[in-house]
Formats: structure tokens, C-alpha cells, sequence
């Protein structure tokens, strides 16, 4: 995988804290493998809407890489009941459905970006750098990224 | 079966498959599904609701389906480890039918694609007349994996749609 200047908290130097939430084990654990190449840290992981906003309650993360089509809650309505209570929060929707109605939906209610699957790791660097842009920094020369 | 709605398909798992393989793949076979549908391997089924109802199984054999783990997860995945297999299967599916739904959405039609499910038994229903199934075999270099789609297009709920949205 490719190396990436890592992306920092601007706050306090330290690594971006990813929550990753999606019905697929594995697509966490791809998109875990993905931040960390970005010097992210994943603090957690859940598999709904449902435990996506308890977990964000819980762990306050920097940063939230939310899937569309789950059981129980959708990633969209997660989305907006978090912003809700969070408003602060930098959701970006991951999802194979990228159709412009259900973009259009996930913007309109809190989420910052979004990012179609299969995720390129490029893409969502950028997507990164530019959802913290006022908080976070990378460090140059520590990898050619994107 | 119409060949808009099957298209969109077609290119959408020539594009993920190429991406996440990192190698071309090409259409092995084509053809209308004249019993009921057997599973090959491991099997993620996706359904859809709404102006474009029906089912897409997305079917791969055991080694086949280790090999794309692996080479989706980008270490060596083991055949013992049957639920990262499985997974990585259904999330293949996954990213298959959604690339195509967003093409068929954009086109126009309105429905909703449900999480994909694992297909566990050795058969399924046999296509319908307003029903048919068609089967895709795409040859990659992991191996041949196999789609089976069957959906029919509701001009009843296209229409109600249309009225809805003015």
C-alpha cells in the first residue's frame, strides 16, 4: 500500500481517531488498514447505525467513516441523529450507492464528504486532509501520498 | 430481461473486479438460466425493492473466493478462515451491486438495495416467466466468478413515482 504524509490533529500533533462503522468485518478491517497507512488511529468499530451512535457518544472520535446500507439503522439516519447531538462531528459517508439522490441526502443531513466504494486509498486521503482542514496538519516528507 | 437494467451490472463488476484484482477480467459466458439456480461456492445475495424488484446472487467456488480475500485484504487469507472468505465475498457483491444500482438510479429508477445476505442453500427458485434469470461468468485471474441476476422492472410503481415527484 502506499505510504502517505500522515495526517495530524493540528490541536495537539496527534494521530486523526477514526471510528469506522459497517455491516462488513471486512470492509472495517480494510478501511482500518487504509487511516493507519494515513497515521490515523481507529478507536472503534461498529457494525449499524444503532451502535455507530452509542459508540460515537463513547469514544468522541476525530473522525467518522460511516458505510449507507446496514441492518437495524441506516448510515444515513446514524449520520443526522449524531450531528443532532454532536454538531461538530465530521461524518464521511462510505458507500457503494452513490447515486446523486442518496449524496444529496447524506450532505443535507450533517455528513461532511462522500466517498464511493471500492474505496481508493488516494481519494480518501484527500477526502481526509480536506474534512480536517482547519484541525488537522500532515507532515511533509514523510511519504509522496497523493 | 431488458438489457438496460442488466448492463449496468456487466460494466460495474468488469470495473470493481479490474480495480480490486489489479488485473483485466472478461465475460466468460452469458446465458438466460433455463433451471432453478444452483450454487457454485460461496454466495452473497442482494435484494432489491421498489420500480426494479429481484435478486442478484453473486457466486464464486472456495478457492477461488480465498484467492480474492487474499488479494482484496492484501495479505494471505487461509481457507480455514471461512468467515473473512465469506465476508470478503459478500463485500465484493456488495460493491458490485452498488456501483450498478447507482448507474440504474441515476438513470432514473427508483428502489432500494437491501444489506447483502450469504446465500447458504444448494438451490433456488426457478426463473418466471416475468422473471428470468440471466447468468454472468467472469473469468478472472483469482478465477470464474458468477452472477446470477433476476429482476423485473414494476411500469406500475415507475409511474406512481413520476406522479409522486410531479
Amino acid at each position: 500500500m502506499e505510504k502517505f504524509a500522515p495526517v495530524k490533529r493540528s490541536e495537539d500533533g496527534q494521530p486523526v481517531r477514526y471510528l469506522i462503522v459497517d455491516d462488513s468485518v471486512f470492509a472495517r478491517k480494510n478501511l482500518a488498514r487504509m487511516v493507519e497507512t494515513f497515521g490515523g488511529q481507529v478507536i472503534g468499530e461498529a457494525g449499524d447505525g444503532v451502535s455507530a451512535i452509542s459508540e460515537y457518544d463513547r469514544l468522541m472520535p476525530d473522525i467518522v467513516l460511516m458505510d449507507i446500507t446496514m441492518p437495524q439503522m441506516e448510515g444515513i439516519e446514524a449520520a443526522e441523529k449524531i450531528v443532532r447531538d454532536h454538531p461538530s462531528a465530521r461524518i464521511v459517508m462510505v458507500s457503494s450507492v452513490g447515486y446523486q439522490e442518496n449524496i444529496v441526502a447524506a450532505l443535507q443531513r450533517g455528513a461532511r464528504h462522500f466517498v464511493q466504494k471500492p474505496v481508493k486509498p488516494e481519494v480518501l486521503y484527500e477526502v481526509i486532509k480536506y474534512v480536517m482542514r482547519d484541525d488537522g496538519t500532515t507532515t511533509r516528507g514523510a511519504g509522496a501520498g497523493a | 430481461m431488458r438489457m438496460d437494467l442488466i448492463q449496468p451490472f456487466i460494466n460495474s463488476a468488469d470495473a470493481v473486479l479490474a480495480q480490486g484484482l489489479e488485473s483485466p477480467i472478461s465475460i466468460e459466458n452469458l446465458s438466460m438460466e433455463e433451471e432453478a439456480y444452483r450454487r457454485k461456492g460461496i454466495a452473497a445475495e442482494v435484494s432489491l425493492t421498489g420500480e426494479i424488484e429481484g435478486r442478484i446472487i453473486f457466486d464464486v467456488d472456495l478457492g477461488t473466493a480465498v484467492q480474492l480475500a487474499s488479494r482484496l485484504a492484501g495479505v494471505e487469507v487461509s481457507e480455514t478462515n471461512d468467515d473473512l472468505v465469506r465476508e470478503a465475498v459478500c463485500e465484493l457483491a456488495n460493491q458490485i451491486i452498488g456501483n450498478s444500482v447507482t448507474t440504474l438510479n441515476d438513470q432514473g429508477f427508483h428502489f432500494r438495495v437491501h444489506p447483502p445476505t450469504l446465500h447458504t442453500s444448494e438451490q433456488g427458485s426457478k426463473s418466471s416467466e416475468d422473471t428470468e434469470a440471466l447468468v454472468m461468468c467472469f473469468n478472472t485471474a483469482s478465477g470464474n466468478v458468477f452472477m446470477n441476476v433476476a429482476l423485473r422492472h414494476h411500469c406500475r410503481r415507475a409511474l406512481e413515482h413520476a406522479a409522486v415527484a410531479g
